[in-house]
């Protein structure tokens, strides 16, 4: 059965401050949804609590994964149901190699009777070693990443891969990305781009937080969102993407009702 | 930000205070008293057969240690009572704890480190036939080949009297301090190292492969000459926490570096948490030569240690690497001396602590650069990391320069385990006690890499017990 994750009627705010007001919706194993919408619309708000992030807060509404509310589940446990963010702005963590979080991550949320996996709880050396060299190299990222420090001074473009790295090692059910594409030069949005795509499958849903088309040359989506002031406002397809490329926000501001608050 | 239960596995938690009853099992040939006086020394070197010369110095040193006044700084010594401590009990007598005295929390304590059964029965203070005793003969027969004495330092007074002698209490004079004078009075056991000029030692020397010959004792004392262009590396102490039915662990490490030797010194200790710690380690280095020190402190009621090097001689270098981790109910004054007594001299101190569960840690420092000593660089580095608000973290920096042709730098950094940090790890599927684990054995990782690899693992192994149930 697939795993979908919906989202009903979601209210979130961030230090009292309302920022989502209203959201719906819904994405289905297998398809691939792209949300768009202006700086400080809330993306971000929406994707941090989707994972469980502790300073959002949820106001009302349910976030329903796998016929679940996991609205009360710790981030760890929304992760072992499958659920996946690949973050904006991914945190530095000094001392802590990639390969050593990632084998822990990896066996956590694959489950620890799986792969034979030793007394440890952990999944085998070898064999974790062997998929995370093969991932890496799908991926083009360099075999010394896999000794770095978690992030720490990674460029902003080695950072997003080791995202996508993560993404591919730990094979979520339903993946958020948070704006991968930004701050990648234009060989490695090709790259992350292809190699999202190669990890899109009947088991994999993905919803894709991005500013630029460039990205969803390479992926696709079928269905495209536009988030203004806290609500999906518009939702369709790839002529969306179109329509904002050449149009900007402003035309859907002006049908909506909704002034800038930038301004 | 979790809700996860707090003290589920507090059983486990080494840090949780103990009863050890082990003393009253100990029915000594010789009549131990508590308290130390002059007939308790004489008792002692006459049990030893220590020559005279080691007789004097010992009663001499216990004059010293009655008129010092009890050291009011660092931490706090007043629940110390010097005369309810036996002062020396024979190694024979120890061994008749049986492991089945053993407390439970300590076995599982044992198991969950996975130490050895072997080394378990040591740990626990049980005196069994030990295997590293064959180890250790083995080692022994290898270095005689190339010249180096790795001894007990009872055995090296005997069998080597003149260089003994010659070293003993010169880094470190009866009258340094008040543990030293102690320690000078009541000695026992201790490795004594020596290298002959350009003998590299390939492998760690461990002191616990020597431990089982000569107990390991409340006062040991230690003395590692490295002669000219020799290099050699020392480890002592282990992972496993060290009941001890004493609470009182004083020890002194004096090391000689002669001209470009190379001495590193490695400690992990995790003293049961009734115990004060009061240790004074002190290392010369002479033209070129280089002293490290990699110092890791755990458990202890109260630890007051500062590794010190002292460059005598242009090009030396000290080195020292400071782990604390305070918790409950523990102050860890750890921290680091150096003396720029020639010119181009260089020292680099590094100190991290992580206190937590209400723990104190401080860090406590000395940069002294003697008049005329031109062109010394020293770095100190200090990163505190406080897991919780009851929990607290110092430093006491001094710095005193004669010399304007100098370049000190000074960075200390306190932080906490930040929230975006574990919400990171935890949306990969880590608990938030894994996580805050991981983000430990990060912070302190820097120095665990200077470990020897089986250290390193059971370093981090530790950080993790220490951590379990302590997020709520
Ligand atoms: N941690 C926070 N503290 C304070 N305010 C926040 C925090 N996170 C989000 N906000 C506020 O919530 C609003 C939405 O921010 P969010 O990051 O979700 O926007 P976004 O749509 O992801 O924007 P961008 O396209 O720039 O990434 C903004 O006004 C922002 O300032
Ligand atoms: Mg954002």
């Amino acid at each position: 059965m697939s795993k979908d994750l919906v989202i009903k009627d979601l209210h979130i705010s961030v230090q009292g401050e309302p920022i989502i007001k209203g959201l719906n919706l819904s994405v289905k194993q297998g398809e691939i949804h792209a949300l768009m919408g202006p700086n400080g619309s809330g993306k971000s708000t929406l994707a941090n609590s989707l994972m469980g992030h502790p300073l959002y807060e949820i106001d009302s509404g349910e976030v329903i994964f796998d016929g679940a509310d996991v609205l009360d589940l710790e981030p760890n446990e929304r992760a072992k149901l499958g659920l996946f963010l690949a973050f904006q702005y991914p945190t530095t963590i000094p001392g802590v190699s990639l390969a050593n979080f990632l084998r822990l991550a990896v066996s956590a949320v694959r489950g620890k009777s799986e792969n034979g996996s030793g007394n440890d709880g952990l999944i085998p050396m070898r064999e974790f070693r062997r998929e995370l060299r093969d991932k890496m190299k799908q991926l083009g990222v360099d075999d010394s990443f896999a000794r770095r420090y978690l992030n720490d001074g990674f460029s902003g473009g080695e950072k997003k891969r080791a995202e996508i790295l993560q993404l591919a090692m730990l094979e979520p059910k339903i993946a958020i990305l948070d704006e991968t594409d930004s701050g990648l030069d234009i060989d490695a949005v090709r790259i992350v781009g292809e190699s999202v795509s190669s990890l899109i499958g009947p088991d994999l849903g993905v919803l894709i937080i991005t500013h630029y088309p460039r990205l969803l040359d390479y992926i696709r989506p079928e269905f495209v969102h536009i988030l203004l002031d806290g609500r999906i406002v518009e939702s369709g397809g790839w002529e969306l993407t179109q329509m904002l490329e050449t149009e900007g926000y402003e035309p859907i501001r002006e049908k909506h009702g909704i002034t800038d608050k930038e301004e | 930000m979790a809700t996860s239960e707090k003290n589920t596995i507090e059983e486990l938690d080494i840090s949780k205070e103990y009863q050890y009853g082990f003393h009253d099992d100990i029915t000594p040939k010789f009549k131990s008293r508590k308290g130390l006086d002059e007939s308790v020394i004489n008792e002692m070197c006459d049990i030893k057969g220590e020559p005279d010369w080691m007789r004097e110095y010992r009663l001499n040193a216990y004059q010293i240690f009655k008129q010092k006044p009890m050291t009011k700084w660092g931490g706090d010594l007043t629940q110390l009572d010097f005369d309810d401590i036996y002062y020396y009990v024979k190694a024979s007598d120890r061994s008749e704890r049986s492991w089945d005295d053993v407390p439970d929390d300590i076995k599982k304590t044992f198991d969950r480190l996975g130490i050895p059964e072997a080394e378990r029965k040591f740990l626990a203070g049980v005196g069994a036939q030990y295997d590293s005793e064959v180890v250790y003969h083995n080692i022994v027969e290898e270095l005689d080949k190339i010249g180096v004495v790795f001894l007990d330092t009872d055995t090296a007074i005997k069998e080597y009297p003149d260089l003994v002698k010659k070293y003993f209490g010169t880094i470190i004079p009866s009258a340094d301090n008040q543990f030293a004078a102690l320690n000078s009075a009541a000695w026992s056991g201790g490795s004594f190292v020596y290298v002959p000029p350009g003998v590299k030692v390939e492998y760690p020397l461990q002191a616990y492969f020597r431990i089982n010959s000569e107990n390991m004792g409340q006062f040991e004392r230690t003395l590692i000459i490295a002669d000219e262009g020799s290099q050699v590396h020392y480890v002592e102490g282990c992972t496993a926490p060290t009941y001890s039915s004493e609470s009182l662990h004083s020890a002194v490490v004096e090391i000689v570096c002669m001209k470009g030797s190379r001495v590193r010194y490695t400690t992990i200790q995790n003293w049961a948490n009734n115990v004060y710690n009061l240790v004074t380690k002190r290392a010369f280095a002479y033209e070129d030569a280089q002293m490290e020190w990699v110092d890791g402190n755990l458990g202890s009621k109260l630890t007051m240690k500062y590794p010190s090097v002292y460059m005598m001689e242009p090009g030396a270098r000290g080195d020292i690497l400071s782990i604390a981790f305070a918790s409950k109910g523990q102050h860890q004054d750890a921290g680091a001396k150096v003396y720029h007594c020639a010119p181009h001299t260089t020292s680099q101190i590094t100190s991290k602590s992580i206190s937590k569960d209400g723990g104190r840690s401080s860090y406590r420092g000395w940069v002294d650069v003697a008049k005329g000593a031109k062109g010394c660089k020293s770095h100190v580095v200090c990163d505190a990391l406080i897991l919780d608000k009851d929990s607290r973290s110092d430093t006491y920096p001094v710095i005193e320069i004669g010399e304007s042709d100098t370049n000190i730098e000074h960075e200390a950094r306190v932080s906490k385990i930040g929230e975006e940090q574990l919400f990171y790890l935890m949306s990969r599927g880590l608990s938030e006690e894994e996580a805050s684990t991981m983000i430990v054995n990060g912070f302190i990782e820097p120095l665990v890499k200077e470990l020897p690899m089986e250290y390193a693992v059971e370093m981090n192994r530790l950080i993790q017990l220490q951590m379990e149930g302590s997020v709520g």
